[in-house]
């Protein structure tokens, strides 16, 4: 077992925001997804106050080594959440944590409150790539605009409260101090990076409904690698690694980095038990290099020594 | 419904034959439940997926379960159109795929005292081979460019042709074919005493295709069950990339399709 803000894990392996419905699986899988649930805590997909249709089509490009999304963070809203999709993931057998985002702190802390009241709920993961609709400026791009979030969400619940990073600014090591100072028990990253594909036949037209989308898979690995280990260096609390990781070896990598736990995106649309192929991989490297299972190598000599 | 078991699978390829313009890819999955009618598959080649246009393919391809052979053959019907098709369509028996499947809510049966109608367009004849397996073998209405691809009709044995160009059966549109079914359905004094008035269609094909079938039976009060196709990433609910507009706002094609009722749609876009 491995503690993460208090939070007991099987294993460090859990899902990121958005990429895994367990929902979703349970239609197309059945109870072989609970008995078999391959992530250590679930992530849900972002809540927001209100409903959201999402992004029109098409929503997808392919890349080479990835993938562009702009879905649109599609849900049923806070009461349609807290009726319909809530009961569901309580039959699930890991512990639950629930991504929230608003357009003004005041929404946040609506959310965090209402989610953080409930017991199925283990933490809360604040996904603050939204423009605050008073400033105009993302949240998360900003480390006075996350501190400010912060102030606004931190009295509204004892729960931890993970704050999931954006690449897209100048330093998001700057912004994850801010996280820290002001309370988040956690920080969480790569989310995607803003991309975007032409029309294949409208000349000087965006492929994707909604223009630009989120860049993620192998090709942003290495960018998570960076900014795990820049992000590391600046706090002293938990970190999430994610960004590309295929492997067991790609999730050591995010661990040695600075990564106290690892989350798998993409690669769950491939193989839809990723999660629990990658811990099992990992578990076995670090068996191999004498390290206890998901220990996150800080001590750069143990580093050193991996095979 | 047809549950998938939890994963992808690595299966062996047993064969691929060319049909004209497609190739049938053959899958030995003897353990792997036996899918609906409707119900579809997502595949990937296990070894030299990606590296072709783009560096692409990177994920899985959704393909109809066109039939499953009593010793749990699955076949697949491809056309070579992109990178993952390419890829698909050069595999050779001996090499493995991975597959997770079946995935998907397929056809349900015609209604009481109706006569299903199957109407495809080019590779949508997929669905329709295994939901005519099951109704054992009712009327079958195929489109297709011209001659070379009208060759992929020997998989619906007794299907009615028509093709764009004219070189191989009725000179025109696959749906000119269902306008003649269904006025003929409604004019039948036969078919009026028999109770076989009615007919239920079921079609899969290119969005222009379908939006005519959904048109036309619209306008008939035909009841109509369309096997849609979007691009996919994942298959099984995770992605929210494959909606499509419905009359209740997006829905996933892969865990509320592929198979949508008709009348649930505006139009297909």
């Amino acid at each position: 077992m491995i503690s993460f803000c208090g939070i007991e894990l099987t294993h460090p392996i859990v899902n990121a925001s958005g990429t895994f419905d367990a929902i979703a699986a349970r239609r197309a899988f059945g109870d072989a997804v609970l008995e078999d649930f391959p992530f250590a805590a679930f992530v849900s997909k972002t809540v927001t106050l209100a409903p959201r249709e999402g992004n029109p089509p098409p929503r997808l490009w392919e890349l080479g080594a990835g993938m562009i999304n702009s879905i649109g963070l599609p849900n049923k809203g806070l009461a349609g959440y807290l009726e319909h999709d809530l009961p569901q993931l309580a039959a699930l057998p890991v512990p639950l944590i629930v991504n929230v985002m608003g357009s003004s702190a005041e929404d946040v802390a609506t959310l965090v409150e209402a989610f953080g009241a409930r017991d199925e709920v283990a933490a809360l993961e604040l996904n603050v790539s939204c423009p605050n609709v008073r400033t105009g400026l993302m949240m998360g791009a900003d480390p006075a605009e996350t501190a400010a979030l912060l102030d606004a969400v931190r009295p509204h619940t004892a729960k931890p409260i993970v704050v999931k990073l954006t690449p897209n600014c100048t330093s998001p090591a700057d912004v994850a101090a801010a996280a820290e100072a002001h309370g988040a028990d956690a920080v969480s990253l790569i989310n995607t990076l803003r991309g975007m594909a032409m029309h294949p036949r409208r000349p000087g037209e965006p492929w994707l409904g909604g223009g630009t989308g989120g860049v993620s898979g192998p090709a942003v690995r290495a960018v998570a690698l960076a900014q795990v280990r820049e992000v590391r260096a600046r706090v002293r609390v938990p970190v999430v690694g994610m960004g590309g990781v295929q492997s067991g070896r790609h999730a050591r990598d995010l661990l040695d980095a600075g990564a106290d736990l690892v989350a798998v995106g993409t690669e769950s649309f491939r193989d839809p038990r990723a999660g629990a192929r990658i811990a099992a991989e990992l578990q076995e490297i670090d068996g191999k290099s004498g390290m206890i299972a998901g220990a996150p190598a800080r001590d750069a000599s143990r580093v050193r020594t991996r095979g | 419904m047809s549950l998938a078991p939890f994963g992808r699978r690595r299966l062996r390829v047993t064969g691929r034959r060319a049909i004209g313009a497609y190739d049938v890819l053959s899958v030995a999955d003897p353990d792997g439940p036996a899918p609906d009618a409707g119900q579809f598959a997502m595949l990937a080649a296990a070894d030299g997926w990606g590296g072709l246009e783009d560096e692409r393919p990177f994920l899985p391809r959704a393909f109809s379960v066109a039939r499953r052979h009593p010793d749990g053959t699955l076949d697949f019907v491809l056309e070579d159109v992109g990178p993952g098709t390419e890829r698909l369509c050069a595999l050779a028996p001996g090499e493995d795929v991975w597959l997770v499947g079946p995935l998907g809510r397929g056809f349900a049966p015609p209604g009481e005292g109706r006569r299903p109608v199957l109407v495809g367009g080019g590779v949508g004849i997929a669905p329709l081979m295994i939901w005519s397996d099951v109704l054992g073998g009712p009327t079958a209405l195929l489109g297709f460019r011209d001659a070379a691809h009208a060759e992929g009709a020997a998989l619906l044995p007794g299907a009615r042709v028509a093709t764009d160009d004219g070189s191989a059966g009725h000179h025109g549109l696959v749906t000119e074919l269902l306008a003649e079914e269904i006025g003929f359905a409604l004019r039948s004094s036969q078919a009026r005493t028999s109770g076989r008035r009615h007919v239920e269609v079921y079609a899969c094909g290119p969005p222009p295709m379908l939006e005519a079938v959904r048109a036309l039976c619209a306008e008939h009060d035909v009841p109509a069950q369309l096997a849609l196709e979007s691009g996919m990433a994942c298959g099984f609910g995770a992605c929210f990339g494959c909606v499509v507009p419905t009359r209740d706002g997006y829905v996933r094609l892969c865990v509320d399709g592929p198979v949508l009722d008709a009348a649930a749609l505006e139009e297909v876009a």
